[in-house]
């Protein structure tokens, strides 16, 4: 016949299903807030990291209204579609600077409605022979040259390789889907510079656009730069702020530092949640588990009096912390991926953020280290009352039964 | 095997006004021999539950050793100790004493299940119950059976491992007339195959059945 202890601890739990329960719920808050804390803050950094990856550029030159009117903020950052324009001149005069590394210009159009998207959305044009910021994230996923009339999307937008879509009566075609940055960017729809002018000038053509006297072919958006080497952002920020007119030159870092800064507040803030939980999560289940085993003084003292060593009831004990704080976190974990995986969209509306799920190596990862630690402090707990338990008097609990 | 005791005493720090020493047990010599049923009747509160706790291993004395055989319990780590307990004696608690968690025939067989070594002898538990004529209720679970019945099951799990000395402390206590015979009789059977039994009891009835007569009085024991 097999070892009855570890089914010992297995039926003491079923006998008292109110208070494993709710042990069990102790030790899936212990994993939850572990595994859903580190992925909320692991996806919020990413987020991060992957904006600043595409933004990619030193400095952004923008219309000096644009600028104020905090335009460039909420298209860039916010996602939301909008547009500007300055003389194409600004490109040239720039790029004779000093300190000017990389230089391409951007242009902006918002889409009226259609095919793909309940929503406008914002088309970003480029120049394919400059671009340094938009075209190596397209080449992950699309290895040639954007031709005329052909539109790359954002991850998040609801149309397909091989699609056809109508802005402005003007039909583009999908060449390609971006991978997912998390960020405002996976709404937009990318053109290069042809077709971008083209359909400003179908916008305009159909009186959709408040720029009325404009040439598309004499305007861009805004200008980026990445500084050369051996000058300083601040530098080059200046002297164009100093020196050229009407435009207002933005450090990219200065623009998601806010950004940052609130992923800081948000981390301290899972990072203090966390700690309470844990904090309460450990003090109840100690004090559940002293008192589960309290209560069962005369059954541990009546196991010693069958002939079980204070190591045996440590290990019985102790099973059932493992096996309570095991499946709790388990189901904590489950919930957690249940909860936060399905809703990263959610989550990003929610917090204003760029937020970006981790792979799934990692997210399998984060998931095993919140187990370990869950089932560890949960077994720990279990552990605490064991140690107390078969360190008892025997006699002394025999004569209290009475 | 025989039990034997050399010079044993229990004292107990009592914390009545400052502290002071209480001594539970008198320093006493004691054999329990095979095939006796040994009766220690007393006071309530003179010290038999120490003394048997002494004996049985659970109650480390203050001075004095126990012998069983050749090896002096408590010279024995706790592991050992609680093995050789586990293998040698059979204990009825005073009070009630199942586990919870388990029906009455898994309640019977822990002893031998406890460190799983070797087959359980179920037919040897089955046995027992139907001897102490509770066969019917080995599914059933300890919150189902009367108070009688579960003491009925503990003298089964006492004598499951066929051990070499049993304990009793007051086995027939809130037991009735009926039951008090059984379980009685029961002890007697077990002596009468050679077993060392020893019983704590206040009952007079029981004194019919023994072999042997202590009386303890102030923690000092002495043969009637
Ligand atoms: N752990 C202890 N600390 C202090 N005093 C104790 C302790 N254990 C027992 N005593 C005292 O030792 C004396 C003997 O106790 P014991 O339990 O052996 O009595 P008993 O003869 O079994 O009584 P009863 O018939 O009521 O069971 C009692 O006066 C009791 O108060
Ligand atoms: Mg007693």
């Amino acid at each position: 016949m097999k070892k009855i202890t570890k089914s010992l601890s297995y039926r003491n739990l079923v006998k008292r299903p109110a208070r494993s329960i709710a042990l069990m719920l102790l030790a899936a808050f212990l994993s939850f807030s572990v595994f859903g804390g580190t992925i909320i803050v692991g996806s919020l950094r990413s987020g991060l990291s992957s904006l600043q990856d595409r933004l990619g550029a030193d400095i952004m030159v923008v219309p000096y209204e644009a600028a104020t009117k905090s335009d460039l903020e909420n298209i860039v950052l916010q996602g939301n579609t909008g547009y500007f324009y300055m003389d194409s001149s600004y490109l040239k005069k720039l790029a004779a600077m000093e300190g000017i590394g990389q230089i391409s210009a951007q242009f902006y159009l918002a889409s009226a409605s259609s095919g793909c998207c309940s929503i406008p959305v914002q088309i970003i044009g480029f120049d394919p022979e400059t671009d340094f910021t938009i075209s190596p994230w397209i080449k992950k996923s699309y290895n040639r040259p954007l031709q005329d009339m052909e539109i790359v999307v954002g991850n998040s937008l609801n149309a397909f390789v091989g699609d056809t879509l109508t802005f402005y009566g003007t039909d583009v075609h999908v060449a390609a889907k971006l991978d997912r940055t998390g960020t405002s960017l996976d709404t937009a729809v990318y053109t290069n510079e042809n077709t971008i002018k083209t359909l400003i000038q179908a916008s305009l053509d159909k009186k959709l656009n408040n720029f009325g006297d404009i040439n598309p072919d004499k305007v861009i958006s805004c200008v980026l730069i990445n500084v050369a080497e051996g000058y300083t952002i601040e530098d080059v920020l200046n002297d164009i702020n100093l020196h050229v007119r009407k435009v207002e030159a933005v450090q990219t870092k200065n623009m998601i530092s806010g950004i940052s800064g609130s992923l800081k507040g948000i981390s301290d803030v899972i990072g203090i949640l966390t700690a309470a939980i844990w904090i309460l999560s450990l003090v109840i289940m100690i004090i559940a588990f002293r008192m589960s085993v309290n209560e069962r003084k005369k059954e541990f003292a009546v196991l010693r009096v069958i002939g079980a060593s204070g190591k045996k009831l440590f290990h019985i004990v102790l099973t059932e912390g493992i096996l309570v704080s095991l499946s709790g976190s388990l189901i904590g974990i489950v919930v957690g991926a249940l909860v936060i995986l399905p809703f990263g969209n959610f989550i990003e509306a929610q917090l204003g953020l760029p937020f970006l799920l981790p792979g799934g190596l990692k997210v399998a990862g984060l998931a095993c280290i919140s187990l370990v630690a869950s089932v560890t402090a949960g077994s720990f707990t279990g552990a605490l009352a064991s140690y107390k338990i078969s360190r008892m008097d025997t006699g002394l609990i025999l004569r209290e039964g009475n | 095997m025989v039990l034997k005791a050399e010079g044993v005493s229990k004292q107990f720090l009592r914390e009545t006004k400052g502290t002071n020493i209480f001594m539970a047990v008198k320093e006493t010599d004691f054999e329990l021999p095979e095939g006796m049923l040994t009766v220690l009747t007393g006071r309530s509160g003179s010290g038999k539950s120490t003394f048997l706790n002494i004996l049985s291993g659970l109650l480390e004395p203050t001075a004095g050793k126990v012998l069983i055989g050749d090896k002096e319990l408590y010279q024995l780590d706790d592991t050992e100790r609680s093995r050789l307990r586990n293998r040698l004696f059979g204990f009825i608690p005073q009070g009630q004493s199942a586990i919870h968690s388990l029906n009455v025939l898994e309640n019977v067989l822990l002893p031998l299940t406890l460190y799983g070594e070797g087959e359980a002898d179920q037919e040897y538990a089955y046995e027992l119950l139907e001897l102490m004529g509770i066969a019917e209720l080995a599914g059933s679970m300890p919150s189902e059976l009367s108070g009688g019945e579960l003491r009925r099951m503990a003298i089964a799990r006492a004598l499951v491992g066929k051990p070499e000395v049993v304990f009793a402390d007051e086995p027939t206590g809130d037991l009735d007339d009926e039951n008090t015979e059984i379980v009685l009789k029961l002890l007697k059977q077990t002596a009468e195959r050679g077993t060392a039994v020893l019983l704590v009891t206040h009952e007079n009835d029981a004194l019919a059945y023994a072999d042997a007569i202590y009386r303890m009085s102030g923690g000092v024991l002495e043969k009637v």
